[in-house]
Formats: C-alpha cells, sequence, structure tokens
C-alpha cells in the first residue's frame, strides 16, 4: 500500500476499468443477437426454414416416403383464420411440392399478415427446401378478404433415413405497423 | 444496535450524524452492511409472505383463496424479490461489514458509491412490489420474464424493468467497490492467498456479477424496446426469436445462481474451522475450485432450455459440462467434511446452520446432477421436481449461510452474546419445517405435477398439503429469528473481542461490538 494519494490514484482507474467492462458486458448482450442466428444457419436449428429461394431440385426417385404434415395457427387471438387445405402429405424426397393454405381476414379493416415458419423436429429444418413461399412476403388483405397462399417445397434427399414425419408449420402474424 | 455503536465513538473527532439523517447520508461500510441486512430481512418477510399465498393457495385442489392471475403474479414477485431484494442485498450485507474488517481496511474503497449502491435498493423494491396494485397487475410470467407471455403484461410491464435495471445497477456498483477495496486496500502483508475465503468468494462473485448482471439489462431492455419502439428481438411476426431471449436470460441466469451461492460457500468456510477448532483442510484448493465454479457458470446456461430444439451436440456438450461443476463443488463439500474429521467440534447455532447446509446443500446439488441429464430432463423440465431442486440450494443452502453468518457475526456486531437456546430452536424448527416444505414436491414433480399452476389434479393433494403445513411452519419460524436478533442487539451477555473459542480472522482482533471505526492503523498481518 502506497500512500493516500496513490491508493485514491489507483481506486480511481481500477474503478473506471471494471465499470467499462460492466459496459462492455451490455454490449455483449446485443452481440449475442447476431451471434445467435449465426450459430443458428451454422447448426441449422431454430426450426426456421430458410428465407432464401432454393434451386429446383434434381429430380431423382429415391422411392422413399415421408409424411409431411401441415399446420396453420395464430397467436394471440389475431383476427385471421388460417389452415391448410390438406393436412398431410406424402412426400418422396427429391420432388417438388405444392402445399395450399387458406386465409381469411376477420376484420373490416385493411391488413397485413406475416406468416413465420417452424419446422418439427428443428434438426431437419435445412432439408425443407423452398423455392417459392408465401412467407417470403408480407401478405396484404383486404377487408373480409379470403385468400389462398401457397408454398412449393421439396425435400432434400439427403434427409436423414431416420426421418419418416416432419411437420411444417406456419403462425400467422399480423404485421406490426413499425415494419411498414 | 445504534446505541451501542456510540458509546464507542467517544474518542474520535466526529461521531456519526443523529437520527434518521446519520442513515441516509452515511458511507460507514458498517452502517451500510446493517442497512443491506435490514432490507433483506425485510424482504424475506415480503417474499416469504409472497410464497404463503402461493402455498395456501395449493393447500388443496381447486382455487381457493386468490385468482389464477394474482396467483402467478405472487410466484413472479416473489421469486424477483427473495433474488435480487432478499439474498443478493444480504450477502451484501456481510459483504460490506466483514470484507474491510477481514483485510484489515479502515473501510470501502469508494463509500459514496457505497451509500449510493444501497439506496436504489428501497426504491427498485418499491417499484416492483407496487406493480401488483397498478391496471392489470404486477408481472404475471414468472420471474425469467419469458417472452411472448411476458409482453402481455398491462402498465406494470415498463415499471417492473426498470425495477430490474435499478436493482442491476446497484449490484454492479456495489460489485466494483468490493473489488476495489479487495484489490486495493489490504493491510501490508495481507497478500492474496492469505485472504479469508469469503472474501475469496466474494471476489469471484463480483466478477460474476460484473459480467453477467449488463447481460440482464441487455435482454430486459430489448423487451423494452420490443414492446414501445418496434424492435423485433423476440417478435416472430418481425423476424425475431422468443428463443433468443432465454439463451440472453440463461446466459445471465446461471451466473446468477452462483453468485447467490459463492458468498454463502465463503461464510460456510469461516464457520466450519471455528466451531472445528481447527484450520481450513485446503485452502488452496477451495481458491481454485470457487474460479472454477465461476468460469464453467459462463458455459453451462442452456441446460435451463434442454427442452427446447437443440441439436444432439449441444445437449450433450450443456450435459456433460453442467456435470463437470459437480467436481468443484464436491472439492468443496469434501474440504468442509475433511475440515470437521476429527476436530474438536461444538454445535453453537452457527456451525447448526452449517452442518445443515452441508447436508441439505448436497441433496439440492444431487437433485441438480440429476437434471443435468438431458434425456431424464425432458421429464423434470418445469414440474416441481425443479422447484424442489432450486428451493434446497437457496433455502437450506444459501439462506441457511446467511442464517449461519448472521448468528456468527452478532457479537461482533452488538457486543452481546445471542441467546443460544432461541437459536438451537430456530435452527431445527427451520430444518424440520424446510425439510416438510420442499421435500414432498420432489415427489410431486416425478409424479408429474407443473410448476406456476394455482391448481392440480387430486392425486398431488395429500403431498402439497404436507408442503403448505410446512411452508407455514417455516415462515413462522423466522419471526422467532426477528426475536432473537432484537433481543441480542438490546442486550445480552457481553461478548469477547474473541466471541468463539478459536476463531481465526482480523475481525476477531477488534473489540465487540465493531468500534465505529477499525484499523485505521493498517494492522501487522504475519
Amino acid at each position: 500500500m502506497g500512500t493516500a494519494d496513490e491508493i485514491r490514484r489507483s481506486n480511481r482507474s481500477l474503478t473506471l476499468r471494471l465499470a467499462a467492462g460492466a459496459v462492455a458486458m451490455f454490449g455483449f448482450g446485443y452481440l449475442l443477437v447476431p451471434f445467435y442466428y449465426l450459430m443458428c444457419d451454422v447448426i441449422g436449428i431454430g426450426g426456421r426454414t430458410a428465407d432464401a429461394v432454393a434451386a429446383a431440385p434434381q429430380s431423382v426417385a429415391t422411392g422413399r416416403h415421408v409424411t409431411v404434415e401441415l399446420v396453420g395457427s395464430v397467436n394471440e387471438s389475431a383476427p385471421w383464420e388460417f389452415r391448410p387445405k390438406i393436412a398431410t402429405l406424402d412426400v418422396e424426397p427429391g420432388r417438388l411440392y405444392t402445399a395450399t393454405f387458406s386465409a381469411r381476414n376477420l376484420t373490416d379493416l385493411p391488413l397485413t399478415g406475416q406468416a413465420i415458419p417452424s419446422v418439427a423436429p428443428a434438426t431437419s429444418a435445412r432439408y425443407l427446401k423452398k423455392t417459392d413461399c408465401f412467407c417470403f412476403r408480407a401478405q396484404p388483405f383486404a377487408p373480409t378478404e379470403t385468400r389462398d397462399l401457397t408454398v412449393q417445397f421439396y425435400l432434400d434427399p439427403e434427409l436423414p433415413q431416420y426421418v419418416d414425419r416432419l411437420t411444417l408449420s406456419y403462425t400467422m402474424f399480423v404485421k406490426p405497423a413499425a415494419e411498414g | 444496535m445504534s446505541a451501542t455503536t456510540h458509546a464507542h465513538t467517544h474518542d474520535h473527532d466526529h461521531g456519526p450524524p443523529k437520527g434518521l439523517m446519520r442513515w441516509v447520508t452515511t458511507t460507514n461500510h458498517k452502517d451500510i452492511g446493517t442497512l443491506y441486512l435490514i432490507f433483506a430481512l425485510v424482504m424475506l418477510f415480503v417474499g416469504g409472505g409472497m410464497a404463503l399465498v402461493v402455498r395456501a393457495e395449493l393447500f388443496q385442489p381447486g382455487i381457493q383463496f386468490v385468482n389464477p392471475d394474482f396467483f402467478n403474479q405472487m410466484t413472479t414477485i416473489h421469486a424477483l424479490v427473495m433474488v435480487f431484494g432478499m439474498i443478493m442485498p444480504a450477502f451484501a450485507g456481510f459483504a460490506n461489514w466483514m470484507i474491510p474488517m477481514m483485510i484489515g481496511a479502515p473501510d470501502m474503497a469508494l463509500p459514496r458509491l457505497n451509500n449510493w449502491s444501497f439506496w436504489l435498493l428501497p426504491f427498485a423494491a418499491t417499484m416492483l412490489i407496487g406493480t401488483i396494485f397498478m391496471p392489470g397487475g404486477g408481472p404475471a410470467a414468472g420471474w425469467t420474464l419469458y417472452p411472448p407471455l411476458s409482453l402481455q403484461a398491462g402498465d406494470s410491464f415498463p415499471f417492473s424493468i426498470f425495477a430490474i435495471h435499478l436493482l442491476g445497477i446497484s449490484s454492479i456498483m456495489a460489485s466494483i467497490n468490493i473489488i476495489v477495496t479487495i484489490l486495493n486496500m489490504r493491510a501490508p502483508g495481507m497478500t492474496l492467498m492469505k485472504m479469508p475465503l469469503f472474501v475469496w468468494t466474494w471476489l469471484i462473485t463480483a466478477y460474476l456479477l460484473i459480467g453477467a448482471m449488463p447481460v440482464l439489462a441487455g435482454g430486459v431492455t430489448m423487451l423494452l424496446t420490443d414492446q414501445f419502439f418496434g424492435t423485433s428481438f423476440f417478435q416472430a411476426a418481425g423476424g425475431g426469436d422468443p428463443v433468443l431471449y432465454q439463451h440472453i436470460f440463461w446466459f445471465f441466469g446461471h451466473p446468477e445462481v452462483y453468485i447467490i451461492i459463492l458468498p454463502a460457500f465463503g461464510i460456510i468456510s469461516q464457520i466450519i474451522p471455528t466451531f472445528s477448532r481447527k484450520p481450513l483442510f485446503g485452502y488452496d484448493s477451495m481458491v481454485y475450485a470457487t474460479a472454477a465454479i465461476g468460469f464453467l457458470s459462463y458455459i453451462v446456461w442452456a441446460h435451463h432450455m434442454f427442452t427446447v430444439g437443440m441439436p444432439l451436440a449441444g445437449e450433450l456438450f450443456f450435459m456433460l459440462s453442467t456435470m463437470l461443476i459437480s467436481v468443484p463443488t464436491g472439492v468443496k463439500i469434501f474440504n468442509w467434511l475433511s475440515t470437521m474429521w476429527r476436530g474438536s467440534l461444538t454445535f453453537e447455532t452457527p456451525m447448526l446452520f452449517a452442518v445443515g447446509f452441508l447436508f441439505m446443500f448436497s441433496i439440492g446439488g444431487f437433485t441438480g446432477l440429476m437434471m443435468a441429464l438431458a434425456p431424464v430432463d425432458f421429464q423434470y423440465h418445469d414440474t416441481y421436481f425443479i422447484v424442489a431442486h432450486f428451493h434446497y440450494v437457496l433455502v437450506p443452502g444459501a439462506l441457511f449461510a446467511a442464517l449461519g453468518g448472521a448468528y456468527y457475526w452478532l457479537p461482533k456486531w452488538t457486543g452481546h452474546m445471542y441467546d443460544e437456546t432461541l437459536g438451537k430452536w430456530h435452527f431445527w424448527l427451520s430444518t424440520i419445517f424446510v425439510n416438510l416444505l420442499f421435500f414432498p414436491q420432489h415427489f410431486l414433480g416425478l409424479a408429474g405435477m407443473p410448476r406456476r399452476i394455482p391448481d392440480y389434479a387430486t392425486q398431488f393433494a395429500d403431498w402439497n398439503m404436507w408442503s403448505s403445513i410446512g411452508g407455514f411452519g417455516f415462515g413462522l419460524s423466522q419471526l422467532l429469528f426477528v426475536w432473537v436478533v432484537i433481543k441480542c442487539a438490546r442486550g445480552g451477555a457481553r461478548a469477547t473481542a474473541r466471541v468463539w473459542d478459536q476463531p481465526n480472522g482480523l475481525e476477531w482482533t477488534v473489540p465487540s461490538p465493531a468500534p465505529y471505526h477499525t484499523f485505521e492503523q493498517a494492522p501487522d498481518v504475519k
């Protein structure tokens, strides 16, 4: 221990460094956001399908059969009616399929919907490829409008053999106004 | 307490100001320590009252006393109050009182900051608890505040977030103060590896707090901007992901677990050697084990979310790293046992609480190991089994250590011996009732009863009844503690400077009660 003055100076510099550490950790909390999505992309988790348009499938007759269940739901009693037209599809990996969902705006106001996809089991999400999807875009609806929404997808033949059933679900949200 | 400290200030040129302003403006580490401890004791009864509302409702199946939404507010605010308002301030109180005396420093390094750290707390707690009376009631989504549920709260939402910000700022400032004090203010000769273990555990805890608390602040700020400023960190509709919140929360949440338990380890490491009349066994390994636990606490967070849909590699990593924590924790448990081995043991109240801690914290540790197994956790997740687990490590774990520490140092603080008979009654009543309270919850959880639900199937009725009886018994037993503290502050047999038979450490070289200013001349440490 040195003189009182030295101690005061060293207290001050250590305090400032520790406070800077706390501020840096606050920033680190925000850094976890991009890091999380990076990890999800690298490992292929999160149950999300890629937002990007996939190339058309190389047609391979695999002779394999996978059941794809389609689910449409709304959250927080959002004013939609939203359901798949067919609940299950028998899918051969490598071939292109089209699934249709029916959506209705239950209000008397124009409404913009945004569907968010999720795949279960989550680890299979990266094998479900979409060449086109209503979820790629916001969907504007006129008051009380009913419309069909379609998704074109195929299963990558690389899909692990033990997966014989997967669920593709969409949740229809009202797009937040701030997002335009 | 104040009357006795006044008596010892006459040999200084200035005494503390009289009356209320003494406590508002104080920068004395002993005064602030007392404030922290009294605040924590009040919060113990506030949070405990909420727990009793929960246990009253769960006494029988069906909805009896409160509506489900109020029940959820009670579980949520009970947890927030107990974690941020009770146990953390209690250990901060011990740190303020004891760290300067243990390292031979005249006061904390940053006395004004110290005053501010404390005085943020009552306001933050009032804000948090006040939300109960707002339209729509207080936060009810669980203390973890998971979105989207937590975003559906009413007007109380920003208040509870700001309260958490304030509580976080308070504990970050306290941590900075503690680190600076320990690193810069030690008496000559008090090398790092000579510091009492309580000082060591707090040093590591303070670093954990600086690393973890700001991350929570960031996470809840994201909740706030999601709700009011149109960001979409966790809003699926805008491209966010609610699971991201769970990662951010538990990146804070798991170090938080050790922020709560490490100072408890420190207190136990002071008590057991005194009443075994032997030095602590394996001091160096205790220090390294504490540091190892501190490091591991940052890489295990996702074991709180095994059911969220992780790849196998993730489940394995978090499962194995979690089980690894049992190695340094085991080192500590065995060191304490080895300290007691062939010691001249006596069982005064602090030692009873320390031995109770050893037994019951280990029970909580073992159930923790069970849940660390990812495949098994799928069954236990969000059941009463996890409730039993974390209450075992927090109540007969952390809280018992705090109570033991209070009995251990009360004679030093007040100058009087506490009533040993009442202390023993307090220990045995607490121990019997706390086990009646939490042990049946293991069975409930294994049988499938979910947590945070005000009603349950009739097959759970018997164990819930016993648990509720235990809850009320435990709550009422703590009134005995208040009586012991008041009685001890008012009078009793005079305590000597050493208080105990063979205590170790600088705090036992100053008179009891400790004078208002100690170690203005640094002591010589050999």
